[in-house]
């Protein structure tokens, strides 16, 4: 097992008050595999990767739980440590290609910094490997390119210099927070390829993040849906399509995106929104937009229970079997 | 029944002191603004009840105003109060929090303490300016024996000490308040003002007249201020009247620039199109629709100007070239007390203290309100 | 880069135009004439008229006004800048004096004004909510908003009146000559600390507090994440990627403090009695030299242009993405 996560709590303090961003999760990820954490926008998909990172930005922080990656838990190592797993052991690409990029720095040189702190390459090592992982990320003429600054790349060719510097480390599990959302569709095609085709040459496991079932099915081969910063069905992909058992995941479903559908357009097929953090509804925070739901669903939150030896559920009306 | 006579012996309350009657209802804060506002002007009466008398036959419009200006006070805090209880006796507390964007804005510049005394510091120092007549112990320009009452160090006599004439310094610094605070309050109205109907003007026509315009302004922006503020008043030899129109007619391009931006982006919006869409005149969309919208900021640079306008008159001042003596001006005094540096600390020390106070609320102020209206931008530069 | 130098030159001259002419019309149209308010000034007006219109013809005054812009602009282009009334010299001479005098008080407040400010925001930014961001932050307002004549004043009081560390004006000791020059070095250092202090520690105190706002404002950014989801240390991450950011728009607001800088020099100078442009400038106008007032003003103002340009080129040098072909905007 590379990954096990525990129970991961995460708030946001906030003046209005205690925003649960990520609330008890617990999943694993293996060795090579590839995952995907799927829900709407706004339901903690990115603070789960930031947490496994330990680096919620503040007012934010972790408050409990377990991430044991290769064994060892990263919320109770020493920041020396925890500095190694960022980058080497975990990479992570952001969900803006741009935003993730320093614009007064080459990229050339971003890239160098990660490989002399993780690679304990030289100066010269360093831009020779830099050169060789953006040809490899599919960069035309990455001697020139590794000169240039990222205001100088289009926005594809951005994403792939993040991706260059996010396994420049050889890092086991790669984060990929929406790799493809803020992309024109041709452009996202490619960048899926580029992933899958890095992935198996270097036996990364991904944790895919994205609300694109497109995506989904084409790269996962395990699906998490989350809503609400709680995770409410694992299943694998096939089964997951082709039986959804949560009714969110049924919605979700219905509504795959319309190519090059904007990313902050709600999806069709579930009515109403995304509820407010702080003031979620009782029970299951589903309810008031479940088609199938009833006043059972309001007193407490389902719990995640097993219904057959490779999926779970949180739902009161979805029977074990 | 009893209900109602309580709450008349309440309005009588708050009617004979006012405040009273708040801190009975619990409403503390505001009930101990009105009866320290009182106890105050009631104080001031009585120390200075023949000063206040003859206020009323004086020639001096000065003293008159200062005299007025007390007794409309009291009624105003006496009135105030009656009207307030009743409102609070008669009305249901309102239990909702309103929450319109200038609501919160307002909350979040109470909660911030530093601002709020700054707030308070500077209200009392132009009461007390307007009040100097009244206040002042001695006269501001009596020469008396000047051997024997000449730097004469701070003492309960002298609180702030005497200058080389023998002057009581306090009683100047009191005078000086009205010159140094007046002229900041009015060099930044008229600053504002220009600026902001030049910049609007610029913004909403655009094209030939914008270019021309803010040539204009690179010009003026060009000449450093304060030698422009240098040049100017010392060859026009200024008064005090032109020395207000000198500081504010030198400091109005950033002002004239900044909202020529915020024009510029919100011309672009939908209400100005739907304004001219229906025909209203250029005059018409831009005092009505474009300035207002682009206000706001323009408060937090008000406070900051004033803050800059008093230290820029105080400066000019010190120089020997912006409010001339005998009429005390911090600056001037200051100026004064440099030369007395050696011997007598205290003549440069207070009114600079003062003056130093002054900007300081001034610069807080400006923080305030910028926290206030953009909580995100927890501290930015001046300007 | 050589052309966008030569293009922001080009750019530079109808603003210098600009102010020239705004400065002659002001001395020009001001009531009366430059000559009677300067005879007048001196309690010289009852003179032999002829004497005095000899002396109007001498320096071109009897001309009409068109003339004498013309000339005053086409003596200005030759860098002649007239002649004084006062000092009967010409007033590039006196400038020449003067501005080296000026020039080393402005550097060395902004030299200061970069050491102390950038690194009290940094160490305020990077702590905030500490002690010491909470000292900084009402210090630098309190520093910031003090009246620059009145703490000189008041350091000159304790430090060189009561205390005797620092002298209280003059550029250098009576006895300079006779000094080794070691001693001589000394000397001007030791002159120099309180007006430099005095000039550089308000401005200081405004960067100190935009310095911390850029930073924090920076440090939110996303790179900074990324920056940390890298494994990069905690002191990589801000002295390298946070601050380059930050530091870029400090270069923009050091070229708009020269005038500030300048407009303190003027106090400064004068208090410490320092034989700089800003003295020179109060004194010629409480004489109401005319020619001096014009050219000290014309001097501050190029030098303000010059100082925004070399800022203009240095962001263009060290942030990538201003692309000299596109315009700025205004
Ligand atoms: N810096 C922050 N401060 C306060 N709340 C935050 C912050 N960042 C995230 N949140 C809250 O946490 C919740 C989850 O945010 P998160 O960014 O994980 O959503 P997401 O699933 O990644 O959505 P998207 O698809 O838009 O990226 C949001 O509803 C937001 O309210
Ligand atoms: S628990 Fe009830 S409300 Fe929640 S998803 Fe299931 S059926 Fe719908
Ligand atoms: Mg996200």
């Amino acid at each position: 097992m590379l990954l096990e996560v525990e129970n991961l709590t995460s708030h946001f303090f906030l003046d209005e008050g205690v925003l649960r961003a990520v609330d008890g999760i617990s999943f694993d990820v293996n060795e090579g595999e590839t995952v995907a954490l799927v829900g709407e926008s706004g339901c903690g998909k990115t603070i789960v990767a930031l947490s496994l990172l330990n680096l919620i930005p503040s007012p934010g922080r972790v408050v409990g739980g377990r991430i044991v990656f290769n064994g060892e838990d990263l919320l109770q190592m020493e920041a020396e440590r925890l500095r190694e797993i960022r980058g080497g052991g975990i990479g992570m690409i952001f969900q803006e290609p741009g935003a993730a990029l320093n614009p007064v720095f080459t990229i050339g040189s971003q890239i160098s910094e990660v490989l002399r702190l993780h690679r304990g390459l030289n100066r010269r090592e360093a831009e020779a490997e830099a050169i060789r992982l953006l040809g490899e990320t599919g960069i035309p003429e990455p001697e020139k390119r590794i000169k240039a600054y990222p205001f100088e790349f289009s926005g594809g060719m951005r994403q792939r210099a993040v991706i260059a510097i996010a396994i420049s480390g050889r890092p086991r599990l790669l984060i990929a927070d929406e790799p493809t959302t803020a992309l024109d569709t041709t452009v996202q095609a490619e960048i899926v390829d580029l992933l899958r085709y890095l992935q198996a040459q270097h036996k990364m496991a991904i944790l895919l993040i994205t609300h694109d079932m497109g995506v989904v099915a084409e790269m996962a081969e395990r699906v998490m849906v989350m809503y609400t910063g709680k995770i409410v069905e694992v299943a694998g992909v096939c089964e997951l399509f082709r039986e959804p058992k949560h009714p969110y995941t049924s919605g979700l479903l219905n509504s795959i995106p319309r190519l090059g559908a904007g990313r902050k357009e709600p999806l069709r097929g579930i009515p109403g929104a995304v509820p407010d953090f702080l003031d979620l509804p009782s029970g299951c925070t589903f309810h008031p937009r479940c088609p199938i739901g009833d006043e059972s669903c309001i007193s407490e939150f389902p719990s995640l229970r097993s219904i057959s030896p490779e999926r779970k559920c949180a739902c009161y009306k979805v029977e074990a079997g | 029944m009893k209900r109602r006579s309580q709450s008349n012996h309440l309005i009588l309350l708050a009617a004979l002191l006012p405040g009273v009657g708040h801190i009975v209802l619990g409403k503390r804060g505001r009930g101990i603004r009105l009866l320290v506002v009182t106890i105050a002007v009631i104080l001031v009466m009585y120390w200075r009840w023949e000063v206040f008398v003859s206020a009323f036959h004086s020639t001096r419009i000065d003293h008159w105003l200062a005299a007025v200006f007390l007794i409309v006070s009291l009624a105003a805090s006496v009135t105030y109060s009656v009207w307030d209880v009743r409102r609070l006796l008669t009305e249901i507390p309102m239990a909702t929090r309103g929450k319109s964007p200038y609501q919160l804005a307002r909350r979040r510049f109470r909660a911030n303490r530093l601002a709020v005394t700054a707030v308070y510091v500077i209200t009392a120092f132009y009461i007390l300016a307007v009040l100097a007549p009244l206040l002042a112990p001695y006269d501001p320009s009596a020469i008396t024996d000047v051997l024997k009452t000449r730097f004469l160090p701070p003492s309960m006599d002298h609180p702030f000490g005497t200058d080389a004439f023998g002057r009581d310094l306090l009683s100047r610094a009191l005078y000086g308040a009205r010159v140094s605070l007046s002229v900041g309050l009015l060099a930044v109205m008229i600053a504002i003002s220009m600026g902001t109907v030049y910049g609007a003007v610029a913004g909403y026509f655009g094209g030939f007249i914008d270019n021309v315009l803010m040539r204009i302004v690179d010009v003026v922006i060009a000449i450093p201020t304060f030698f422009l503020m240098l040049m100017l008043v010392g060859i026009f030899e200024a008064n005090l009247v032109f020395l207000v129109l000198i500081l504010g007619l030198t400091s109005w391009p950033g002002t004239a620039r900044f909202i020529r931006g915020e024009i510029l982006s919100l011309k672009q919006r939908e209400f100005t199109e739907a304004a001219r869409a229906i025909g209203l005149p250029n005059r018409l969309i831009i005092f009505r629709h474009l300035i207002p919208n682009a206000l706001s900021p323009v408060l937090v640079s008000t406070a900051l100007m004033i803050g800059g306008m008093i230290g820029a008159e105080a400066g000019l001042s010190f120089l020997g070239i912006g409010i001339r003596p005998p009429t005390p001006s911090w600056g001037n005094m200051i100026s004064q007390g440099k030369d007395a540096l050696l011997v007598a600390w205290w003549v440069a020390f207070f009114p600079g203290a003062l003056l130093a106070l002054t900007v300081v609320c001034f610069n807080l102020l400006a923080d305030g309100i910028r926290d206030a209206l953009d909580p995100k931008a927890l501290m930015q530069r001046f300007v | 880069m050589s052309w966008y130098i030569i293009k922001r030159l080009i750019q530079a001259v109808p603003l210098l135009l600009g102010v020239a002419t705004v400065t002659f019309l002001i001395v020009h149209l001001a009531p009366g004439d430059p000559m009677d308010m300067f005879l007048e000034n001196r309690n010289l007006r009852n003179i032999d008229p002829e004497v005095i219109e000899l002396i109007r013809q001498k320096y071109g005054l009897d001309q009409p006004l068109h003339v004498q812009y013309v000339k005053w602009l086409g003596n200005l282009l030759q860098g002649d800048l007239g002649e004084s009334f006062e000092h009967r010299r010409p007033v590039s001479a006196l400038l020449a004096e003067a501005i080296p005098y000026t020039l080393q008080l402005t550097a060395l407040a902004l030299l200061l004004d970069a050491l102390v400010g950038i690194a009290l925001g940094i160490f305020s930014a990077v702590k905030q909510y500490s002690v010491l961001d909470k000292t900084v932050t009402i210090g630098s307002l309190i520093i910031y908003s003090l009246p620059s004549f009145w703490l000189a004043l008041m350091l000159v009081l304790v430090f060189s009146v009561n205390l005797g560390w620092f002298p209280t004006s003059q550029t250098r000791s009576l006895d300079y000559e006779f000094l080794s020059w070691f001693e001589k070095l000394a000397d001007l250092a030791w002159h120099l600390v309180l007006p430099v202090f005095v000039l550089g520690i308000a401005s200081a105190a405004g960067t100190a507090r935009y310095m911390r706002s850029r930073l924090l404002e920076v440090l939110n950014e996303e790179y900074v994440l990324a920056a940390r989801a890298r494994g990069l240390k905690e002191r990589a991450v801000i002295l390298k990627h946070a601050l380059r950011n930050a530091l870029i728009p400090i270069i923009t607001i050091y070229g708009l403090s020269l005038p500030f800088l300048l407009g303190g020099a003027v106090i400064i100078e004068t208090i410490f009695a320092w034989p700089g442009m800003g003295r020179l400038a109060v004194l010629a106008i409480q004489a109401r030299d005319y020619p001096v007032i014009l050219a000290t003003t014309m001097i501050a103002a190029v030098l303000t242009v010059i100082g925004n340009l070399v800022a203009d080129v240095t962001y263009a040098l060290v942030d990538p993405r201003v692309s000299y072909e596109k315009k700025k905007p205004v």
